[in-house]
């Protein structure tokens, strides 16, 4: 149920601009015209009676509990049901519904167990509340007649129980399975008294469909339906609310706390990105932050293969300060630089970008965004002018169809996708564009109207096939064009995608989709009053990258599909803050802002506020710095939050480098991959432990709370400016809403975002400024930013990664619902159960081809390495193409993916590698030497040198 | 850095650019991106390749571009 000291006005708000005036318990009320009387009650400050009614979901109208009488009609309606009428005059306290209300909660009450003082929900249970309420005092049924009592507790999941014995089947959590989550994975199993809740078919929680999302657990009135944790520890005592650090979704939780201990995460009603809604990682999977795996002392090393010491943080924070200086002066100021993370704050990303350029002087920064959305910050600031999504979440709820384009919502985005899929039911059309079946296609009450099933690597091909054919068809919106965008380069484009070579049929054979599939889904999106898409790293991560990015602006731009709500360019953003990362100035050749370093005035700009000289040549990226370091010139990095030894392409170029840096400094909460190759480690906070905000997908800034002190001591701000002031450039802030402030008064953007008005507001969409006060939902509303959109011809060039003799089919990756990113998170965690382990999925018949069967080891080469998983055989993936995930570090995805990247930002082509398969017996050699490092590392975390500090 | 590489990475930028039907506007995108993105270490290494390799693995348009730009690219 609801967090403690929330209000539940019973049923949803209605957005009618239109009022209905009634009379209450004799005070007149107005409210929105199809509000229920209930939720006008409890606006008005009364409160029915109700257990079946919660405001997330639509009123059911089941217990009986909430009647009322209404002047001039019989009989006692249901509240929740009743939608208020003018001049309506309602009663909600009288002795004939005092009377009725008793004589229902005794016949719930007659089949409940009496355990009040011990069950978990002791203290916030609706169903003794409303016993309390309507002044139950006795039940004179008794107890002995048929009841659930001894029906079996369900225990099967990790995070919540399921005891039917307490249940009152009231409907709340089979309806926010259905309406909240659009999982449909409860029914009401039976008839009249027999009527039990089931997750699908009598199956355990565990191994039905649920998704553990936790809607259910959140509806329910009573304890059937409950955490384990607050099983364990009690009802919390107080609540804060801060922001989820998963995905680009960015959910507004509230933590709930006894003292500094965190016993239940609940999904935030009041948050605009969730609307109270969560999924299995954000609800469930924070054990991590206390996790005994946390490194919490600072420790040093002279060589990756010493034992490590621990230190005191002036200690560790001198020792690296005095080898960064010591490499500079011997090998340049250009030999070292820093790493930023999209799992780390606004404000941290913000001080190291500020520490390369103004303590080390040079730009070699950058951002994992470097490799999964790159592509987006360019391409949509090439054609739009501006590196961000066009939309807010809500924005989709106005969208008659939707493409999703290389994203998979529903592992990937999970409360975005219960969203989109609630305006699926609502009859808005999809078209996916995927190489693999994903659950979008085809599920309950969703069906994609077209699933351009492409293959690997054609993403461009079949962009220009669909604008193709709206050009050639007359499907464009002159009328806009003209008005909103550069006709020159429009005249140009439509020449260009015009011509034969980019029709479907000329492209069916490289892209492997039918033409007439292609035109169809064409005339689909072309024709909706709104068309809205969404593109994940299926769109980013190829040689061709921002090209598609480009393509995706352009069919928007040319179908007037930008510039107001339910239409838009939408990337979805894999990371918790992968857009505030790259706000915040993480891009080697880009200021806060989006700034190219070359601008003289935007660098008199930070010059004058840092009071330092900045560097006018952009710096040296992810994969540059690593090619660099294996050529010398670049001996030492400081890596914020992030794990590149496991998430960043081709694992054996990438530890190579690492290895020959003379110092790499690594601040994260875990010893990470990374780390292993490191010789400081400054301990990390997580995101409970600090305060900052996140940027999500939207561009919604959300505040990032402090719930407890940080384990270590110190927050990753304070770190970072320790580590700025011992390189001889001094930091000083008391609080990172003073980090805010400067960014404010240096970023357009930003100007006005403080944290006064995140208090006020909750979030707020970027651009915040004097033209947009309270932020912006949707962008380029009446032009683009840039001006005149710009079309950009889009030719579609084959990937060098192809599938040959040796390696004939092509392997993509993606991740799933239970698991986020590298899996340093939600691997510490219960998420475990649902995915211990990467597995190969390979089609049928590719599967019989090479003898494997379902459960095989196989070996997966490519021409950068080999590693060894599980195969699982699935028609998800087509013929030719085999799929794994990255969670997993001794999985090696990633040592079998290329360095081969997008044209113009460098962004890895994780989504294309050719690659052979066999059955194995035996782990890869990779996979023999990653374990034998491993274990030697281990070894030396478990042998330091510890000392009380 | 490998010269393989600054090359191949080169050639796609070329590529992309090559869609462009006024030659010179290609050259001025071509050469543009390389002064906007690439590192000056970078960029000295594929000057090096046009000057002491004749832009060997270089496409035409890729190297004409870094020719006529070079004093940008330079500097």
């Amino acid at each position: 149920m609801y967090s403690v000291r929330e209000t539940d006005y019973g049923t949803p708000a209605r957005l009618s601009e239109r009022l209905v005036t009634l009379e209450i318990d004799g005070v007149e009320v107005s409210v929105p015209e199809g509000t229920s009387v209930m939720r006008a009650a409890t606006q008005a400050g009364y409160s029915i009676p109700k257990l079946c009614a919660t405001d997330m979901l639509e009123s059911f109208g089941s217990c009986r509990l909430c009647l009322v009488e209404i002047e001039g009609r019989k009989g006692y309606p249901a509240s929740c049901t009743t939608l208020v009428s003018a001049g309506m005059q309602v009663r909600t306290q009288s002795p004939a519904l005092a009377k009725l209300r008793r004589n229902v909660m005794e016949l719930y009450i007659s089949d409940h167990p009496l355990d009040c003082l011990t069950c978990p929900a002791n203290g916030n249970c609706e169903l003794q509340d409303m016993a309390g309420v309507v002044g139950l005092r006795e039940v004179r049924y008794g107890y002995d007649g048929a009841n659930h009592l001894t029906a079996e507790k369900d225990q099967s999941n990790p995070y919540f129980t399921f005891d039917p014995t307490k249940c009152i089947v009231c409907s709340r959590c089979v309806r926010a399975c259905e309406e909240v989550q659009g999982t449909y994975a409860l029914t009401v199993d039976g008839r009249g008294f027999a009527s039990m809740i089931s997750p699908s078919a009598k199956e355990s929680f565990f191994d039905s469909e649920c998704v553990s999302c936790g809607a259910c657990v959140q509806a329910c009135p009573t304890a059937t339906l409950m955490e384990k944790s607050i099983i364990d520890h009690g009802q919390p005592e107080r609540s804060v609310v801060t922001t989820c650090a998963y995905c680009g979704v960015g959910c507004s939780f509230r933590a709930e706390m006894q003292g500094t201990q965190v016993v239940r995460m609940v999904p935030n009603k009041d948050g605009k990105a969730n609307h109270g809604h969560s999924c299995v990682k954000g609800r469930f999977a924070w054990g991590y932050a206390t996790h005994p795996d946390r490194i919490i002392k600072p420790m040093i090393r002279s060589r990756i293969t010493d034992p490590w010491k621990e230190v005191t943080w002036n200690e560790a924070i001198a020792y690296a300060a005095a080898e960064f200086k010591r490499i500079q002066a011997k090998h340049g100021r250009g030999a070292v630089g820093g790493i930023t993370s999209s799992r780390c704050t606004n404000e941290e990303t913000y001080l190291v970008q500020k520490l390369v350029r103004a303590a080390f002087g040079n730009n070699n920064v950058d951002t994992c965004a470097r490799v999964c959305h790159s592509p987006t910050g360019y391409g949509l600031k090439q054609t739009l002018g501006e590196s961000a999504g066009t939309q807010n979440f809500d924005s989709v709820e106005q969208a008659d169809v939707i493409m999703v384009i290389g994203a998979n919502p529903t592992e990937g985005h999970p409360v975005f996708a219960s969203q989109l899929k609630r305006r699926l039911r609502e009859g808005a059309k999809l078209i996916i564009v995927d190489p693999r079946t994903i659950e979008l296609v085809r599920q309950p009450h969703v069906q994609a109207s077209h699933h351009l099933k492409l293959l690997p690597g054609t993403n461009v091909a079949v962009i220009n096939a669909l604008a193709h054919v709206v050009v050639t068809e007359g499907l464009t919106k002159e009328d806009y064009v003209r008005e909103r965008c550069d006709l020159r380069e429009y005249e140009k484009w439509k020449s260009f995608i015009s011509q034969p070579r980019n029709s479907p049929e000329a492209m069916e054979p490289i892209t492997g989709v039918p033409a007439a599939e292609v035109r169809a889904a064409a005339r689909l999106y072309a024709g909706a009053h709104n068309a809205a898409i969404y593109y994940g790293l299926g769109v980013t991560e190829h040689s061709q990258g921002s090209t598609m990015v480009i393509g995706i602006a352009n069919l928007a731009m040319a179908t007037g599909n930008l510039g107001r709500s339910g239409v838009g360019v939408n990337p979805l953003r894999g990371q918790n803050n992968v857009q505030g990362s790259c706000d915040m100035g993480s891009f080697p050749h880009e200021l806060p802002g989006y700034r190219h370093v070359s601008d003289a005035a935007v660098r008199g700009l930070f010059e004058s506020e840092w009071h330092v000289s900045l560097d006018a040549e952009p710096g040296l990226r992810i994969p540059n710095m690593l090619d660099a370091a294996l050529d010398g010139s670049f001996r030492g990095l400081y890596v914020q939050g992030e794990d590149i030894a496991q998430s960043d392409p081709n694992t054996q170029h990438v530890t190579d480098a690492l290895g020959a840096l003379e110092c790499l400094v690594v601040q994260d909460l875990f010893l990470n991959e990374t780390a292993r190759f490191a010789h400081v480690f400054l301990p990390g906070s997580s995101f409970l432990e600090k305060n900052g905000t996140f940027t999500n997908a939207e561009r919604r800034i959300s505040p990032v709370r402090k719930v407890m002190p940080p384990l270590s001591g110190m927050e990753d701000w304070e770190v970072t400016a320790a580590l700025s002031n011992a390189l001889g450039y001094p930091m000083h802030y008391d609080h990172p809403a003073q980090i805010m402030d400067e960014i404010a008064r240096l970023t357009p953007t930003f100007t006005g975002v403080n944290y006064a008005k995140l208090e006020r507001l909750g979030s707020i969409q970027w651009p915040c400024n004097d033209k947009a006060p309270e932020g912006t939902p949707v962008m380029h509303v009446e032009q683009f930013v840039r001006g005149k959109g710009k079309f950009i011809l889009s030719e579609y060039i084959p990937t060098d990664e192809r599938a040959t003799w040796e390696y004939p089919l092509l392997m993509t990756t993606g991740r799933v619902l239970s698991q986020y990113n590298v899996g340093a998170q939600t691997r510490r965690t219960e998420n475990n159960r649902w995915h211990h382990e990467d597995v190969l999925e390979i089609h049928p018949h590719d599967a019989e081809q090479r003898g494997v069967r379902e459960g095989d080891w196989v070996g997966v080469r490519s021409r950068a390495g080999e590693t060894v998983l599980r195969a699982t055989l699935t028609e998800r993936v087509q013929p030719g193409v085999v799929y794994t995930t990255f969670h997993f570090p001794w999985s090696g995805a990633n040592v079998v993916t290329t360095e081969n990247s997008d044209w113009a930002t460098n962004c890895p082509e994780y989504k294309v590698t050719a690659v052979q398969v066999s059955r194995v017996m035996q782990p890869s050699e990779w996979q023999k030497d990653y374990a034998r490092f491993s274990q030697v590392q281990d070894r030396l975390l478990q042998e330091r040198e510890r000392t009380q500090v | 850095m490998d010269p393989q590489r600054l090359v191949h990475m080169a050639n796609q930028i070329g590529a992309f650019f090559s869609a462009e039907p006024d030659r010179a506007v290609a050259l001025n995108g071509i050469a543009g991106h390389l002064k906007r993105f690439w590192d000056p270490r970078m960029r000295s290494q594929i000057l090096a390749c046009v000057d002491e390799h004749g832009g060997e693995g270089l496409t035409d348009l890729v190297a004409e571009a870094i020719r006529r730009h070079r004093d940008t690219l330079a500097t």
